[in-house]
């Protein structure tokens, strides 16, 4: 198989560079071997897709807008203002 | 949001004990541990009140030390772990061993949700989080310093006491196995 060829099919090392490019810089190899990759597998391009999507979603899990926040048991909070009360007149 | 310079440590908790809870709980899913690690946040915010210096707001601050506490339990879970999860080769489940294609079950198919917005979308993130808790104890840690706190890869690295060339690998193993388990609940 030619290296082209390797490189077409090599789904494994493509969506590891994917990731990768999402947080560093590729080296010229790299992004070379995702260019050839992409635009022939449209497979790994949907992947990218989804993956950018899971990236969206995973920062949207802990946001401000985020409606389902949870709340703390009055229990707790009341022995939390307790023990900081109890530091605070020491 | 007005910006308050002076802190006022009996306020604490009515104005941030939901919000640090919240934050510890989605990067534990642990009710008990998300709660003790807030208390222990007021107390060690208190020991070092005089080092707030205002030009952040209070619960950024308090946050900041939280995170510390998040990123240290991480850390006591993941020590001993290294070896174990660089040896397999969890990535052979969804590709061919010779060529590094994708297996044929474990294709990506199209949710019809690429393009949503995820704060909009309950279901999508209801599942995700199922999905989040099913990763190995190091990949998870890994994968929401990087991805929900955003730190840098070096510190990363060096609290979790992996390689940089390992971080990337379970960076990858950890999205493939996210999305797989999302498609799987999904469609």
């Amino acid at each position: 198989m030619g290296v082209i060829k390797k490189i077409q099919y090599n789904c494994r090392h493509a969506t590891y560079l994917i990731e990768k490019r999402q947080h560093t810089a590729l080296t010229l190899k790299e992004r070379l071997h995702l260019v050839i990759h992409l635009s022939g597998c449209s497979v790994c391009r949907l992947f990218q897709r989804q993956s950018r999507m899971i990236n969206r979603l995973v920062r949207g899990l802990f946001h401000p807008a985020n409606s389902e926040r949870r709340k703390l048991d009055d229990k707790s909070k009341r022995e939390m203002q307790e023990r900081i009360n109890e530091r605070l007149t020491k | 949001m007005a910006k308050t310079s002076v802190s006022d440590p009996q306020q604490w908790v009515s104005l941030y004990a939901d919000y640090l809870y919240s934050y510890a709980f989605v990067r534990l899913d642990n009710e008990e541990q998300a709660r003790d690690l807030v208390q222990e946040t007021f107390l060690a915010a208190l020991e070092k009140i005089d080092q707030f210096k205002g030009n952040s707001s209070e619960r950024t601050w308090l946050t900041a030390i939280l995170k510390y506490k998040v990123i240290d339990v991480y850390r006591k879970k993941n020590s001993g772990l290294q070896a174990e999860s660089a040896e397999r080769e969890p990535e052979l489940e969804f590709f061919e061993s010779d060529n590094g294609h994708w297996k044929e079950a474990y294709s990506p198919q199209i949710l019809g949700v690429e393009n949503s917005d995820p704060l909009v979308n309950k279901e999508l993130r209801s599942i995700l989080q199922k999905c989040l808790q099913k990763l190995p104890s190091l990949w998870f840690s890994v994968f929401t310093m990087k991805h929900m706190d955003e730190l840098a890869t070096e510190m990363i690295c060096k609290e979790l006491k992996v390689t940089p060339s390992n971080f990337w690998v379970i960076i990858h193993r950890a999205k493939l196995n996210l999305r797989a388990c999302i498609q799987k609940a999904w469609l």
